[in-house]
């Protein structure tokens, strides 16, 4: 009965599956465009016309896989290794870069493009994985509730454990959140490991509230969203987006950013071409266009995230109000693979004990 | 399997270190715990709403049924910010019971406890309760508690040892899909829980997507679904003895109007408790997409709201001229044209096997069976998905690229269900009904068409009704497999959410209405359907 019953969903399936149009298998005539399979995360996102005019120039036809969060589609193309289905994968991070790399997924790639693009970005000396875009993790806060409350907004990471602003800091949980764990690098990297659980311990002792995940931070307990904590783990891109997407026009943010003496943690994301892939001259093809200035520019408005191409002209609302940091906190991709297990469970061990 | 042996120390290795962690044991502790507190407060609610259903006509029932199946189907993401709207530390109960009682601070703290928890499980849940036990107890012959009565029962004595005993299969099976809902459940506890508590499900998260410690994820899962088969088996060991077959009655027969005063209190305490705790922040969170906080500016108010239908009107423009863009008519047109494939798929690969396991009552193929059926509500979201793309990567079932992945593994989720809901109510008809129809010359195709269909088409609405549910609101196997030029709406939902911006926040909630508004309509709508004149009875 069970396999009777797997064989008629099979069946079912591959019924179903040869009515729908061949939309993955790629043909090799020379008139039909040839598909590349682009594997990523689901916070990806692309304008229409910048796709379009590498499909035009390249007779192909991408198509996207979004495979759930960073983590989840980077196991999924891990798992898939041994018959890999795309040629690309595109949006792991810094923080998972040492996994991809280890389980060898990519293939290395010497993009002409690299030349363009600044070497604090290239953190794969093999050129496995390629950056495309980097954006940085730091506290945020609402400038009027300071204003109302009359204090002075915090500067830097020690400024967040003094009792002034007891009762006012939000963080995400490293374990289930990817802002959570680069604020648990920035301490990392900013006071080291053997003084960083105590920097911890005096935000406890401080009341810093933890959430699992950065919604709920962001939409329920920041100030601005209705809640009660002014100062959030965010990104430093906030203050521009709040100016871009305001209903009524603004001239200053509301929120403000955090940068002072590396209170923030660099996200670069990476793009490589999977092991097996069948198409390897076009998915080299589409690594030199996403490091090219068209489709850099066009990333900031699309995933909230900055170009690595000094080259890409930014949008002038946002080349206004963006900020960034003089300096950020750093943690070595191969240390933080090693680690991470062993540091998220002092974090828990200090933080939610 | 396959992550196991990723193991670099031996098959076994993974396990010891799991069975010695306390860790393991803590977290399934308190996932035990959990469920079973859960279960019994969702029963709880949902049978006395499920006595007003099955007994009573009244004005606005079919609405209310509707309305209760709406939590079922709606993202975590959501149901978090529907909870926070109202229960928040700046919810509108908080704040009015601020501004009443003349606090600094807010006297509710529900976000973040166990409390939170339980509340969002039954909110989640009850459907599963009025919708299966409600049907079976309609159908049953209302002279039987009206005999026990006659003969001295008093009202408890006939409800404890007539009704109960009766009902007891239908409740069990009930009991069991909200058990191993709350049992593997993931979004409620991550969002709503905080981050002192895990369950399984959150732990085998964990350990796969964050540490990549695959062999402890697949210790963690084969764990939980042995607990799920456990309380399976368990479960078909209890129903072999209480299943009876019974004379069913038509609606026409079971429902009353309400009529006494008595009756008209208890109707009305029952339809509060449903309205507090189901629709209420529903409720609250479609009113949250109509405001906006209108306090951008240094120097306004903080809480200057005002009237907007804007997020509305951003819904239908793409801003950014994204590839991806979705709009609401396309998102839900992709949803219901998933909902319909799993409603047809569920339906037709679940008759078949809800047919053969009442058929085959007592042999133990058909228990094991019984007990592998819920597999997949028992299994890990993660494990699933990525079990997708581990097992269908072979041609010619390479599947991993294909559209049809999505229904698919909706029919999956919706398989149990269908079977859930129509097993024990084929087992209920009593043979001698057939037999008869097959000694006055019936062939078996005429047995099926005239006596099975007829007495148990409450049964098959109520199983698809919760296979459109269950497609329409599924959103992590849709998250892993989806194209996402193919969003269904909560995959449309969640890409707002996860954006920083009011306009996008008030989006997704603008959505999260809509997706209600389409379910609700879907849900009286399949409630209104009749086949011929099968649905009647």
């Amino acid at each position: 009965m069970k396999t009777r019953l797997f064989y008629s969903l099979l069946a079912i399936a591959l019924f179903l599956s040869a009515c729908s149009p061949a939309a993955t298998s790629p043909t090799s005539t020379s008139a039909a465009p040839r598909t590349l399979l682009v594997m990523t995360h689901d916070s990806f996102s692309a304008s229409q016309s910048v796709i379009t005019a590498f499909e035009t120039a390249n007779n192909a036809k991408v198509q996207f896989l979004a495979s759930g969060d960073t983590g989840t589609a980077l196991n999924k193309a891990i798992l898939a290794k041994d018959n890999p289905f795309a040629d690309v994968f595109y949006g792991v991070d810094n923080t998972f870069l040492s996994r991809a790399l280890s389980e060898g997924i990519f293939i290395p790639y010497k993009s002409s493009m690299l030349a363009e693009i600044p070497t604090k970005y290239q953190l794969d000396p093999q050129d496995r994985a390629l950056p495309v875009d980097w954006g940085d993790v730091c506290p945020i806060y609402d400038s009027l509730y300071f204003i109302q409350h009359n204090l002075q907004p915090p500067q830097n990471l020690e400024d967040l454990a003094k009792p002034d602003y007891k009762n006012l800091l939000v963080v995400e949980n490293p374990a289930t959140s990817s802002p959570g764990l680069s604020f648990l690098l920035t301490t990392i990297g900013h006071f080291g490991t053997d003084k960083h659980l105590d920097y911890w311990s005096t935000l406890v002792a401080n009341n810093v509230t933890v959430e699992n995940d950065w919604t709920a931070a962001f939409y329920t307990d920041y100030t601005i969203s209705g809640g009660d904590k002014p100062i959030v783990i965010s990104y430093n891109s906030d203050p521009a987006f709040e100016v871009l997407q305001a209903t009524t026009p603004e001239t200053t943010p509301r929120t403000q950013v955090i940068t002072g003496d590396d209170s923030c943690f660099m996200q670069i994301e990476f793009v490589g071409i999977l092991e097996g892939t069948k198409n390897l001259d076009l998915a080299q093809k589409w690594v030199d266009f996403m490091l090219s200035p068209t489709f850099q520019e066009d990333m900031p408005l699309q995933m909230y995230v900055f170009p690595v191409n000094p080259n890409a002209r930014l949008d002038p609302t946002l080349q206004k109000f963006l900020v960034v940091p003089a300096s950020t906190a750093y943690v070595n991709p191969d240390e933080i693979a090693a680690n991470r297990e062993a540091w998220i469970n002092a974090w828990t061990e200090t933080v939610l004990k | 399997m396959l992550s196991l042996a990723r193991s670099q120390q031996g098959l076994f290795a993974p396990f010891v270190d799991a069975f010695n962690s306390p860790i393991t044991w803590h977290t399934l502790g308190f996932t035990l715990w959990q469920a079973i507190l859960s279960t019994l407060l969702t029963l709880l609610v949902g049978l006395p709403g499920a006595y007003l259903f099955s007994h009573y006509n009244f004005h606005g029932k079919s609405l209310l049924q509707a309305l209760t199946g709406i939590p079922f189907l709606m993202p975590t993401l959501v149901v978090a910010a529907a909870f926070n709207a109202l229960l928040g530390p700046n919810g509108w109960i908080n704040i009015g019971l601020m501004h009443l009682l003349n606090l600094g601070t807010p006297p509710i703290q529900f976000t973040d406890t166990l409390v939170a928890i339980l509340v969002a499980h039954v909110f989640y849940n009850t459907t599963i309760i009025l919708r299966m036990v409600g049907d079976f107890w309609s159908h049953l012959d209302p002279r039987i508690n009206q005999a026990a009565r006659m003969l001295g029962a008093n009202r408890w004595q006939a409800i404890r040892q007539v009704t109960l005993p009766i009902l007891a299969p239908a409740i069990a099976a009930a009991a069991l899909l909200v058990f191993i809902f709350d049992f593997t459940s993931f979004g409620v506890i991550l969002l709503l829980g905080g981050p002192h508590y895990a369950t399984l499900e959150v732990e085998i998260y964990y350990q796969t997507i964050s540490l990549f410690n695959l062999p402890m994820a697949a210790v963690l899962s084969i764990l939980q679904i042995t607990c799920t088969l456990s309380f399976t088996l368990l479960y078909t060991r209890l129903i072999r003895r209480l299943s009876l077959p019974l004379a069913q009655k038509s609606l026409r027969v079971t429902q009353r109007k309400l009529t006494t005063l008595r009756s008209k209190i208890v109707a009305g305490f029952i339809v509060a408790t449903l309205f507090t705790l189901l629709i209420l922040p529903l409720a609250s969170l479609a009113m949250r997409s109509f405001i906006s906080l209108a306090a951008n500016q240094p120097g306004q108010a903080v809480f200057s709201t005002g009237f907007t239908l804007d997020f509305y009107k951003a819904l239908g423009v793409n801003t950014n001229q994204s590839i991806f863009f979705t709009p609401p008519s396309t998102a839900i047109a992709v949803s219901l044209a998933y909902a319909v494939a799993t409603v047809i798929l569920a339906l037709s690969l679940g008759f078949p096997a809800a047919l053969a396991l009442s058929r085959h009552n007592s042999s133990p193929v058909s228990h094991a069976l019984d007990a592998l059926l819920m597999l997949p509500l028992g299994t890990s979201a993660v494990t699933l998905g990525l079990g997708f793309i581990v097992a269908l990567d072979k041609p010619p079932v390479d599947l991993r690229a294909s559209l049809l992945l999505v229904p698919l593994a909706h029919t999956l989720v919706a398989f149990p269900f269908v079977v859930r809901n129509l097993t024990p109510a084929l087992r209920s008809i009593r043979p001698r009904i057939r037999h008869a129809a097959s000694v006055l010359g019936a062939t078996p195709g005429m047995v099926f068409r005239y006596i099975d269909l007829p007495l148990i088409a409450r049964s098959i609405l109520a199983a698809a009704i919760f296979a459109f549910t269950i497609s329409l609101g599924e959103f992590g196997a849709t998250s892993l497999l989806a194209r996402p030029q193919y969003a269904t709406v909560p995959i449309a939902i969640y890409r707002l959410i996860s954006r920083p911006g009011e306009i996008n926040y008030g989006q997704a909630l603008a959505l999260s209405t809509i997706l209600m508004l389409v379910a609700g309509a879907g849900m009286f709508l399949i409630n209104r359907l009749r086949i011929g004149d099968i649905g009647e009875f």
